[in-house]
C-alpha cells in the first residue's frame, strides 16, 4: 500500500444532522484515504454512517438538515467542502460517480435509458449526439448487456433488476471517473444476479483502474470485493485494514461481533456428518433444556447446539425415521412421521390473469405457484428458498389465504376449501404470518400494545384485563419491556419492531407461522438475535415455521427441511443436509454457490455468469409451463427430473 | 440479551409522560388558537345577533340612504355602513352568519360524509361495486353542479335546510374521488394485508385501520369545503333558488351588492372578510387537528 498519491483523503470528517433535540452527529472525525485503483469497502449496521460518508463526498447531503460541521475532503487536489455548487456540479458523474442501492428508483421511469445515458455524457464533454450515443453503446457493451444499440430505447421497467444496476453502473462508468461511490449497490438483487455484478465491477475497476468506495453491510461482499475495510459504527471508524487481516485478526471487540453474527454456509454442519442425511431434530429437541437462553452471538451457539442435538440423536436413533408418505409418496420427509402434519398443501396452483387488448380478454396468465406440494410437521421448521419471482411469497400468501389458489390447503386436518366463512377463520387462527417489513406490516396508527392484542380481541379471547395481561407477557416474551406497549411503530427500531410482529403472531397460539423473509430487511446482529428467538419459541411452543427466505446461509441456520423453489415450482427438497451437502439439482447448486463467502482467503475468482436472463413466469394462454416431476433420490430426498 | 451490539434494544423509548388531550394540545398552538377564536367570535355573533344590534336586518332605515339614495359607508350609527336598501350592514352580516354557518358545517358535513362513505367503500371493494359507485361520481363530475342544484332546487320548496341537502348532494363528489384514490392506495399496503392474516373482518379493517388514515385528506377537504359550500349558497340565492330574501346569509349579501362593488366597495369587503376569516379559522383548526391526530408526528414537531 503505498501512500504515495492518494485520489481521495477525507480527514476528521463531521457530519451533523439538525434534529429535535439540536444537531447530532452522524458522522463523527472520519479520515480515511483512497489509493488509486484501490477498492476500499466502508462496512457497518444501519445508522453507522456510511451512507451519510458516500454522500459527504458527493456534496449531496439532504439540504438544510444535514451538513459538514468539520473536516476535508480531498479530490486530488481538489478541496470538495468549499467548492461552490456549480463546479461541484462539473465533478460529479466527471470525476466521482455514485451507484445507489436501488436501480429501479434511480433511473428516471419516462426517460428511455439511451437518453439517461447520453444525457450525462453531453453535460460533461463536448460530444456530438451522436459521438454521445457511440459512448453510450461502448458503456453498455462494456457492462455486458446483450443487443447494446436497441435496449438504448428500453425504458427502465423493461429491465429486470439485474439489468437495471448494469445500467446505473453503465452510466457511472461511461465518464471514466477516477472514484466510484457504491452505495450497497447489490443489495436489491438476487443472489446470482448479485455475483454477476460484483464480478463486473471488479473487472471494470481492474480495466479502468478506476477507485471504488463500496458500501456495504454484508460482509460476504466485502470479503469477496474488497482491498482493505473500515468498519463503521454510529459514526466513527471503529477499525480500519487489509481485508485478510481484518477477517483473520479482527482487532476491535465490535469487528469480532460482527463477524460472528454473519450467518454463513456449512458453519452450522458438522463435518462428518455432512453426508448423512439429518436425523429427526424433535426428538433431539426434547432432551434440550426447554427454555434454554441462547447468548447473543449466534453462529458458535447454534454449532455447539447442533452438537449437542447431534449427540442426542446418535443415542436414540441410529437410523432415520422415516415419514408414512403423503399422496404419491411425494410428501415424505425425514420428520414427517408420528404426528399428522400441521399444514399440508397439495398440487397448489396460483395464477393471475393478465388482461389486454380492446376487450380485456385474458391473454396472458402468470403461473406464479404450478402444482407446489408438501407438508409440515409440527415443531418443524420447512425453509421455502428461491429468488425473486420464484412464487415462494405467493405460495405463503394462498397459505395465509391472502390470494385465491386452487389445489388442497389441509392445515391440522381439515381441508380450507371445504369449509364455510366461519370455520375457515377458526381454522386459520392456527396459520399466521410474519412479514418482511415490519415497519410496512404495523399499522403506524395503532399502539403496539393494541395492535399485538387485536388477534384476541377479533377472535373473541379473554376478558380485557386478561387481554392486557397475556400482551404484557407476550411481550416479556420476545424481548421487549410491557412499559413499551403504549408506544407506536415508528418509535421502535427495525429489529425491536420484527418482535412486535412476533408477538403479534403468537397472540394466537398458532400451529404455524409463515416468516416471509422475516429476517431479510435486518442487520445482522439483529438478524442473529431474531432468528434465535424464532428457534426458543419453536422449542417453548412447538410451533412449526414455514419460513420463506432468498439467503440460503440463514436458510441453513434456521431449518429443518428445505424447498428449493423455482419458477413456481419445486426443483429440490430434503432435509436440511440432504440439500445443503448433496444438492442435485443444478439450480440449487448454484444457489449455494453465488452466496459470498464471508472469507477472503476463499475468493470466487469467476462467478460463472448465467447467458440469459431468469426466464418469466408469465405466459401465453394455452401455453401452459412444463410440469417437473420429482423423484426420490434416497430418504426422501425430492429432486426435480428435466423433461 | 446483554450484548454489547445491541442497538436493537436501546432505540424504542420509554413512555414519557401521559399525552396531553386534543383539546389541550390545540389551546398551546398559536395558529390554532387564533382560528378558535375566529369560530368562536362567528359563532357568538350569530347566537347573539338580536342583542348585539339594535335594528332588524330587515328594516329599511330612512336614514341608511343618502339624500341620493346610494348607500352610506360606515359611521358611526351604522359602524360597517348599510346597503342599498338602507339596512345596517353589521346587522345583515350577523344574521347572515347563522345561515351561513348551518350551511358551511351541515351541507360540507354531510358532503364530506357521503364522500368519504362512497370512496371508502369503492377503494376498499372494488369489484363491481366499485365499479358502479365510481362511474356514477364521474357521472356526477360530468353534469354541471349549478345545473343540478338548480333542478333539485326547483323541485322542492327553498329553505334554508333544503339548500344545504341541495349543496351536499353537489359537493360530495370531489371528495369521493379523492377519498378512493387513496384508499385503493392504503388497501395495497402490507398491514392492511397482515390484518386479513389474523382474522379481521371488512368493517374492522375499514373502520379502525384504513379511515384514522384518511383523516388528514378529509380535515383538509372538509376546511377547503366551507368557503366552497359558502359561495355555492351564494350563487344559488343569487339566482332566486337559495336562501330566499330578505334572509341575509353572507354570500347573498355579496350577490345583492356585486353592481356597486365600485360605488360602495364595503358592501362586498366586509361579507367577503367574514367569508375568508371563518374559511381560515376552520384551516387553522383542520391543520393543527392533522398534526395532533397523527401518532406518527409524535416527537417531531
Amino acid at each position: 500500500m503505498t501512500t504515495t498519491n492518494p485520489i481521495l483523503t477525507i480527514a476528521n470528517l463531521s457530519v451533523s444532522v439538525r434534529g429535535e433535540e439540536g444537531s447530532r452527529e452522524v458522522v463523527s472525525n472520519l479520515s480515511l484515504t483512497l489509493e488509486r485503483g484501490e477498492t476500499l469497502c466502508i462496512a457497518g449496521e444501519s445508522g453507522s454512517g456510511k451512507s451519510m460518508t458516500a454522500l459527504a463526498i458527493m456534496q449531496l447531503l439532504p439540504q438544510p438538515a444535514a451538513r459538514i460541521s468539520a473536516g476535508t475532503i480531498r479530490l486530488a487536489d481538489t478541496e470538495l467542502t468549499t467548492l461552490d455548487e456549480r463546479r461541484m456540479r462539473r465533478i460529479r458523474g466527471d470525476r466521482i460517480a455514485m451507484i445507489f442501492q436501488e436501480p429501479m428508483t434511480s433511473l428516471n421511469p419516462v426517460l428511455s435509458i439511451g437518453r439517461q445515458l447520453t444525457e450525462s455524457i453531453e453535460a460533461h464533454t463536448s460530444l456530438t449526439p451522436a459521438q454521445a450515443r457511440q459512448r453510450a453503446i461502448e458503456a453498455l457493451k462494456a457492462v455486458r448487456i446483450s443487443e447494446a444499440e436497441s435496449r438504448l430505447k428500453q425504458f427502465p421497467h423493461e429491465l429486470s433488476g439485474g439489468m437495471r444496476q448494469r445500467v446505473m453502473i453503465a452510466m457511472a462508468l461511461a465518464l471514466e471517473p477516477d472514484v466510484l461511490i457504491a452505495d450497497e449497490p447489490t443489495t436489491a438483487l438476487d443472489v446470482t444476479v448479485q455475483g454477476e455484478v460484483l464480478e463486473l465491477l471488479r473487472d471494470l475497476q481492474q480495466k479502468h483502474g478506476t477507485s471504488v468506495i463500496l458500501i456495504t453491510h454484508d460482509m460476504g461482499v466485502v470479503a469477496e470485493m474488497a482491498d482493505r475495510v473500515i468498519i463503521m459504527r454510529h459514526g466513527s471508524m471503529v477499525e480500519e485494514g487489509k481485508t485478510s487481516d481484518i477477517f483473520a485478526h479482527p482487532q476491535a471487540d465490535y469487528t469480532r461481533e460482527l463477524l460472528a453474527a454473519v450467518p454463513r454456509i456449512g458453519k452450522r454442519r458438522d463435518p462428518d456428518s455432512a453426508l448423512a442425511p439429518s436425523p429427526s431434530l424433535r426428538s433431539a429437541r426434547l432432551t434440550s433444556p426447554p427454555g434454554e437462553r441462547s447468548s447473543s452471538t449466534f453462529a458458535p451457539v447454534s454449532f455447539a447446539q447442533r452438537k449437542e442435538e447431534e449427540l442426542a440423536v446418535a443415542s436414540t436413533s441410529s437410523s432415520p425415521p422415516r415419514g408414512e408418505g403423503g399422496p404419491q409418496g411425494r410428501m415424505r420427509g425425514p420428520s414427517a412421521e408420528h404426528s399428522t402434519p400441521v399444514a399440508m398443501v397439495k398440487d397448489l396452483h396460483v395464477r393471475f390473469d393478465l388482461r389486454g387488448g380492446v376487450f380485456g380478454r385474458v391473454t396472458r396468465r402468470v403461473h406464479a405457484v404450478e402444482g407446489v406440494s408438501f407438508s409440515i410437521a409440527p415443531n418443524e421448521t420447512l425453509a421455502l428458498v428461491g429468488e425473486s419471482g420464484c412464487g415462494k411469497s405467493t405460495t405463503a400468501k394462498a397459505l395465509a389465504g391472502l390470494v385465491p389458489y386452487s389445489g388442497d390447503i389441509v392445515v391440522g386436518g381439515r381441508n380450507l376449501s371445504g369449509l364455510g366463512r366461519d370455520e375457515r377463520k377458526a381454522v386459520r387462527r392456527d396459520v399466521q404470518m410474519i412479514f418482511q417489513d415490519p415497519f410496512a406490516s404495523l399499522d403506524p396508527r395503532m399502539r403496539v400494545g393494541d395492535l399485538v392484542a387485536e388477534p384476541l380481541v377479533i377472535h373473541g379471547i379473554a376478558s380485557k384485563e386478561e387481554r392486557r395481561e397475556r400482551v404484557a407477557a407476550l411481550f416479556d416474551r420476545v424481548g421487549l419491556s410491557s412499559d413499551q406497549m403504549e408506544l407506536y411503530p415508528h418509535e421502535f427500531s427495525g429489529g425491536q419492531r420484527q418482535r412486535v410482529c412476533i408477538a403479534r403472531a403468537l397472540a394466537l397460539r398458532p400451529k404455524l407461522i409463515i416468516a416471509d423473509e422475516s429476517v431479510s430487511a435486518l442487520d445482522v446482529s439483529v438478524q442473529a438475535r431474531v432468528l434465535d428467538l424464532l428457534k426458543e419459541l419453536q422449542r417453548e411452543f412447538g410451533v412449526a415455521y414455514l419460513f420463506i427466505s432468498h439467503d440460503m446461509a440463514v436458510v441453513e441456520n434456521i431449518s429443518d427441511r428445505v424447498a428449493v423453489m423455482y419458477l413456481g415450482q419445486i426443483v429440490e427438497m430434503g432435509s436440511r443436509d440432504q440439500v445443503f451437502s448433496n444438492p442435485r439439482h443444478p439450480y440449487t447448486k448454484r444457489l449455494i454457490e453465488a452466496v459470498p463467502v464471508p472469507d477472503p482467503a476463499r475468493r470466487r475468482n469467476r462467478f460463472d455468469r448465467l447467458d440469459q436472463e431468469i426466464p418469466s413466469a408469465t405466459r401465453r394462454i394455452g401455453e401452459a409451463p412444463l410440469k417437473l416431476a420429482l423423484s426420490d433420490v434416497g430418504d426422501g430426498h425430492l429432486v426435480a427430473t428435466e423433461g | 440479551m446483554t450484548s454489547p451490539i445491541a442497538p436493537d434494544l436501546t432505540a424504542g423509548r420509554m413512555p414519557a409522560k401521559p399525552r396531553a388531550g386534543v383539546w389541550r394540545r390545540l389551546v398551546k398552538r398559536r395558529l390554532a388558537l387564533l382560528g378558535l377564536a375566529i369560530v368562536a367570535i362567528v359563532v357568538a355573533g350569530a347566537i347573539l345577533a338580536p342583542w348585539l344590534t339594535g335594528y332588524d336586518p330587515n328594516e329599511q332605515m330612512f336614514d341608511g340612504l343618502t339624500i341620493e339614495g346610494s348607500p352610506l359607508p360606515p359611521t358611526a350609527k351604522f359602524w360597517l355602513g348599510t346597503d342599498l336598501l338602507g339596512r345596517d350592514l353589521l346587522t345583515r352580516i350577523l344574521y347572515g352568519a347563522r345561515t351561513s354557518l348551518i350551511i358551511g358545517i351541515v351541507a360540507n358535513g354531510v358532503a364530506l360524509f357521503i364522500g368519504t362513505l362512497v370512496g371508502v367503500t369503492a377503494g376498499y371493494f372494488r369489484g363491481w361495486v366499485g365499479s358502479a359507485l365510481m362511474r356514477f361520481t364521474d357521472l356526477m363530475m360530468a353534469f354541471p353542479a349549478l345545473l343540478l342544484a338548480i333542478c333539485l332546487a326547483a323541485v322542492f320548496q327553498p329553505s334554508l335546510w333544503i339548500v344545504a341537502m341541495v349543496i351536499a348532494l353537489v359537493n360530495w363528489v370531489q371528495t369521493a374521488r379523492v377519498i378512493y384514490t387513496e384508499t385503493s392506495s392504503l388497501a395495497e399496503r402490507e398491514f392492511i394485508d397482515a390484518e386479513r392474516t389474523i382474522g379481521a373482518s371488512a368493517p374492522r379493517i375499514l373502520f379502525r385501520h384504513i379511515l384514522p388514515h384518511l383523516l388528514p385528506t378529509i380535515i383538509v377537504w372538509g376546511t377547503l369545503g366551507i368557503s366552497t359550500t359558502v359561495l355555492l349558497e351564494a350563487t344559488l340565492s343569487f339566482l332566486g333558488i337559495g336562501v330566499q330574501p330578505p334572509t341575509a346569509s353572507w354570500g347573498n349579501i355579496i350577490f345583492e351588492n356585486q353592481t356597486y362593488f365600485q360605488a360602495a366597495p364595503w358592501l362586498v369587503f366586509f361579507p367577503g372578510a367574514a367569508i375568508l376569516a371563518l374559511a381560515l379559522a376552520f384551516n387553522l383548526i383542520g391543520d393543527a387537528l392533522r398534526d395532533i391526530l397523527d401518532p406518527t408526528q409524535r416527537g417531531r414537531e
